[in-house]
């Protein structure tokens, strides 16, 4: 076992067990802070994979600002596991239910997938999450996709100030 | 044993410069602290701290026992994890910065060359802009575990304030990338020896720069989250003893870590003007660098302070009103005149 398999099965582990307590958790503020660490665990993930952009944005965008998003609404709303409503038992079975005929349709999915058969995560490998071949790519093969969504990013931002200016 | 085929003298050598730069972090901000009572007394003509030791120098030792020592209470009502954990993620996200920061050129010891920087990744911006975000959750979760109304407001205004300010932040920081072409700050830094230094280029995007680092870190003009004459105190409010002086230690933190990253990216690092020419030995021009690069430092530590005591603090509508409809507009006009300079010059 070299240092990147004891890092892939710790990582894996983390990120099963946050997401699962992003379940658990009676708090919703603790939910989140799980789900921040699920957003840790996926980045060390991908900096396994040699894609050290995509971990770091992984971790800017989601971690640094959805997730305070997040916690704002929540914590105005000072819900707490006291306003949690209690649903009762046949709602939770109904989501027990759908929730796993969701999960048995994904194992499948995985399964019967060619690409994936007798295939590991290759680790180090690869240069496809690096910054450089990915602005290569971005700005050769997918440039016309991207300068929409970089106006569309604009566009929202200008608008924030606009609305902003009205009053 | 596969497992354990690593480079063990690299390992120390980085445990040792790890060390090395945390405790140099955590002294020089120590004396931040002394240095903001001194500066503060000269603009005010005051005396400032003079019975410590001589000049008043033990005076941050002093604090920091007495910091120590006080009783140390946690509210009935809190949240009490997540109010060990707020200063915790204070001081975490204030020290983990320093990775990515080249202190100094190379030094060759025993026919070993340690570079002096921790870590040189190749997003090296991007890994201190993804700290500065997370550094918003200290902030937050010591203020809502705490309880208080007080606080929450205090939180929230300092969230609000920092996810406003990165924005403008990270569009002047493109215009500087347009010109480097990399995102390691060791690169950059190494571009800029024996040339032209980087704020000749860029003095807009530093100004813009320089603001937002000063709301980033919750300095005066922009502490609004400490406001005392609306929210009592700030959202630190419920805090006592040590970890009352985490939170306050981490904003010094947070200045001499900014300093640095606007030393490197804009005033050359480490790089002395024509030291090239005098053809000392490699290990004394690093030396001389990494000098060089504290005098930096120190200098904006000062800037900071200057401003802090001179400039009365915003209003909340204001401080929103110029991050948003100032500073954003500045940095994309100052993105895009930069972008064309540089289609033009080809």
């Amino acid at each position: 076992m070299g240092i990147t398999t004891i890092l892939f099965w710790f990582l894996s582990a983390l990120a099963l067990l946050s997401a699962i307590m992003v379940l658990a958790s009676k708090n919703p503020i603790h939910s989140i802070l799980w789900l921040i660490a699920v957003f840790f665990a996926i980045s060390g993930h991908y900096i396994l994979l040699n894609a050290q952009f995509l971990a770091i944005v992984n971790l800017i965008v989601y971690a640094g600002a959805i997730m305070v998003l997040f916690l704002f609404v929540i914590m105005l709303m000072n819900l707490n596991s006291h306003t949690e409503p209690q649903k009762n038992i046949w709602m939770k079975l109904a989501g027990v239910i759908s929730g796993g005929i969701l999960f048995t349709i994904l194992i499948s999915v995985i399964r019967s997938s060619a690409d994936m058969v007798n295939r590991t995560a290759q680790l180090k490998e690869g240069n496809i999450g690096l910054i450089n071949t990915l602005g290569k790519v971005l700005f050769s093969d997918y440039v016309i996709p991207f300068e929409i969504s970089s106006v569309l990013f604009l566009s929202a931002m200008v608008g924030a100030v606009v609305i902003g200016k009205k009053n | 044993m596969t497992l354990l085929a690593l480079d063990w003298f690299l390992l120390i050598e980085k445990l040792i410069l790890i060390a090395i730069v945390i405790t140099a972090s955590l002294v020089i901000a120590m004396y931040a602290t002394y240095a903001e009572r001194k500066v503060a007394a000269v603009m005010q003509d005051r005396i400032g701290p003079n019975r410590a030791g001589p000049f008043g120098l033990l005076q941050p030792l002093a604090d920091g026992l007495k910091l120590f020592f006080k009783e140390e209470i946690i509210p009935d009502s809190s949240n009490r994890f997540l109010f060990i954990l707020g200063p915790c993620l204070a001081m975490l996200t204030a020290m983990m910065t320093c990775a990515v920061v080249p202190w100094g050129s190379s030094v060759e010891i025993a026919g070993r060359t340690i570079q002096l920087q921790i870590a040189d990744i190749n997003i090296g911006i991007l890994y201190v802009f993804g700290v500065v975000s997370l550094g918003v959750y200290g902030i937050m979760i010591g203020g809502w575990a705490s309880n208080n109304k007080f606080s929450l407001m205090a939180a929230l205004r300092g969230a609000s304030q920092v996810i406003s300010y990165e924005l403008a932040m990270g569009i002047s920081l493109i215009a500087l990338l347009m010109l480097t072409g990399s995102l390691s700050i060791k690169t950059i830094v190494e571009q800029q020896v024996g040339h032209v230094w980087n704020i000749v280029y860029q003095p807009v995007g530093f100004l813009i720069f320089f603001v937002c680092a000063m709301a980033e870190c919750n300095r005066a003009p922009f502490d609004l989250p400490e406001a005392e004459s609306e929210l009592n105190m700030g959202y630190h409010q419920e805090y006592s003893s040590m970890k009352l002086g985490f939170y306050l230690f981490s904003e010094y933190i947070n200045m001499f870590i900014s300093s640095a990253i606007m030393a490197s990216l804009y005033f050359g690092g480490y790089d002395v003007p024509f030291l090239g020419h005098a053809h000392l030995a490699p290990n004394l021009l690093a030396i001389i660098g990494v000098v060089a690069f504290l005098v930096k430092i120190f200098i904006f530590i000062f800037v900071f302070m200057w401003i802090r005591w001179t400039l009365p603090r915003f209003r909340y509508d204001q401080l929103m009103n110029l991050g948003w409809k100032a500073l954003i507009p500045l940095a994309l006009a100052n993105m895009l005149v930069t972008a064309v300079v540089i289609l033009l010059r080809g």
